[in-house]
């Protein structure tokens, strides 16, 4: 089986818009969140969200080609292309046909949706926009990204809600392990912060009024986001032979459903996805370090997770830093799980565990060390990203330094 | 040239790549770099322009809507249709 290692990262976030924005943003505990901009916060009961500021969408593209973007795959263009470029990888000489690319979202184009139905409903028109359907499709950013890099080999978009970039990464990761590809682009990206999206949301009765503090007392909830991140995987023996810049190493990934409740979290579901990963990983329990978890904010998944992880590490456990960068950037749905592996990632390279924000103080239901307000040197071997979806769709990572 | 022809051929003019001064009838949409997504792109922008439907169908296009000309004609027998019908 091959070595998997990580050559490029790209990033656009709440609080950067590429990597090195986003890293240094996270590393200091900056926050994105602010009032709606995109959705009208007068018709709105949810006061807060993370939104993606100052992205130039002219920057990146030509009018033409936002003829056919839905913000989502914009954003996952721009990750993907940062990510290649940072790689210093090219798809000629029969390359392309042997790289992957697969992009995760929950929901596809719903900026587009949303605005054909303001105009279907609200204002009564009788047309929209002819590249609608390709726009709105679940896949649209997976068949972007392999358009704009020149990926002709396995594409396709994975859905799982929260967890879809990180099944997207995994399944990746797993093809270049099995020599099916040679590189992989991978990642995952959502943009559904307008007024139907939001909506929807507030009838779940799950979000925060003015903060995500995740695993603290007194949270409220979690904080919708969204963004982009894509990292390019390859085999080692191919990044080494044309002397590429190695950032990590991708050693494991686990999965597991439920099969249980559509919206409460499960510690068997939990557990057996990041057993699974550490098993793949051939990992002890005891190389692991950091735990960038799932951590919404929300009063149950953060009590869930802290027993998921009191069952899988034991007497271990009080010794990981665990930390949730959702308090910062928020809750990017099918982005979620590319933005934390990217922060994973960069802890290790950086030996520095990212803070958990907005932290008030322990809750006796989560009692591990969930480096509160404040970032952590922190020498790292052996990390795991942790993504739990609504559908009881479980996905983890396992990331250790490269040497 | 009538207001209609001026107006529409100032859309199909903003489809075409790089600069292009003198529309003429005869002019291709494929020569002029239109390509099948900014077709559809641009009659969107007509319809939305005169509030009209285009019997416009992606799969004889060749056919209706080959030349410059085509798309004038085709927006005022639409426009010539919704006047008689008001």
């Amino acid at each position: 089986m091959n070595r998997v290692v990580v050559t490029g990262w790209g990033v656009v976030s709440p609080t950067g818009n590429d990597a090195k924005a986003y890293w240094s943003s996270i590393k200091s505990g900056v926050c994105g969140f602010g009032p709606p901009t995109i959705a009208p916060a007068e018709r709105l009961n949810q006061k807060i969200v993370a939104e993606v500021k100052g992205f130039d969408t002219s920057a990146h593209f030509s009018d033409r080609e936002l003829i056919a973007l839905d913000r989502l795959s914009q954003f996952a263009v721009v990750a993907a292309r940062e990510a290649v470029s940072q790689s210093g990888l090219s798809f000629d000489g029969g390359r392309s046909e042997r790289t992957a690319a697969i992009i995760g979202t929950g929901a596809g184009g719903l900026m587009t949706q949303d605005d054909n139905y303001k105009r279907l409903y609200e204002e009564k028109l009788t047309r929209v926009h002819p590249l609608t359907v390709p726009r709105v499709m679940v896949n649209a950013p997976a068949s972007q990204v392999s358009m704009y890099c020149g990926i002709r080999g396995p594409s396709f978009a994975v859905a799982s809600a929260c967890a879809s970039a990180t099944h997207a990464i995994g399944l990746a990761f797993h093809m270049v392990r099995l020599g099916q590809v040679d590189a992989a682009v991978a990642g995952g990206t959502e943009a559904c912060l307008n007024f139907g999206t939001i909506k929807g949301w507030e009838g779940m009765r799950v979000m925060a009024p003015d903060a995500c503090r995740p695993f603290s007392k007194d949270r409220k909830g979690l904080v919708l986001g969204e963004g982009a991140a894509v990292v390019v995987l390859e085999t080692y023996e191919g990044a080494a032979a044309r002397g590429a810049d190695i950032l990590g190493e991708i050693v494991g990934f686990g999965m597991s459903a439920d099969a249980a409740d559509l919206t409460n979290p499960d510690v068997g579901g939990m557990s057996r996805a990041m057993t699974g990963a550490l098993d793949d990983a051939r990992a002890n329990r005891s190389d692991v370090q950091y735990v960038n978890a799932h951590g919404t904010g929300t009063t149950i998944n953060d009590a869930t997770e802290t027993e998921a992880l009191k069952a899988v590490f034991g007497n271990l456990a009080p010794q990981l830093a665990v930390s949730s960068t959702k308090s910062m950037v928020g809750h990017a749905l099918g982005g979620a799980g590319a933005l934390e592996a990217v922060a994973t990632l960069m802890a290790i390279r950086e030996g520095v565990a990212p803070p958990t924000m907005n932290y008030l103080g322990p809750d006796p239901a989560c009692d591990l060390d969930f480096v509160p307000n404040e970032a952590r040197d922190l020498a790292i071997d052996v990390a795991i990203s942790n993504s739990f979806a609504f559908g009881g769709l479980n996905a983890v990572l396992v990331f250790r330094r490269f040497s | 040239m009538s207001d209609v022809a001026a107006e529409v051929i100032a859309i199909i003019a903003k489809r075409i790549p790089g600069q292009k001064d003198d529309l003429n009838p005869a002019d291709k949409l494929t020569e002029l770099g239109i390509e099948s997504i900014d077709a559809i792109d641009m009659i969107f922008d007509l319809e939305e322009k005169f509030d009209i439907e285009i019997p416009y169908n992606a799969n004889s296009a060749q056919t209706d809507f080959s030349t410059v000309g085509d798309v004038v004609r085709a927006i005022e027998q639409v426009l010539a249709r919704k006047a008689a019908s008001a």
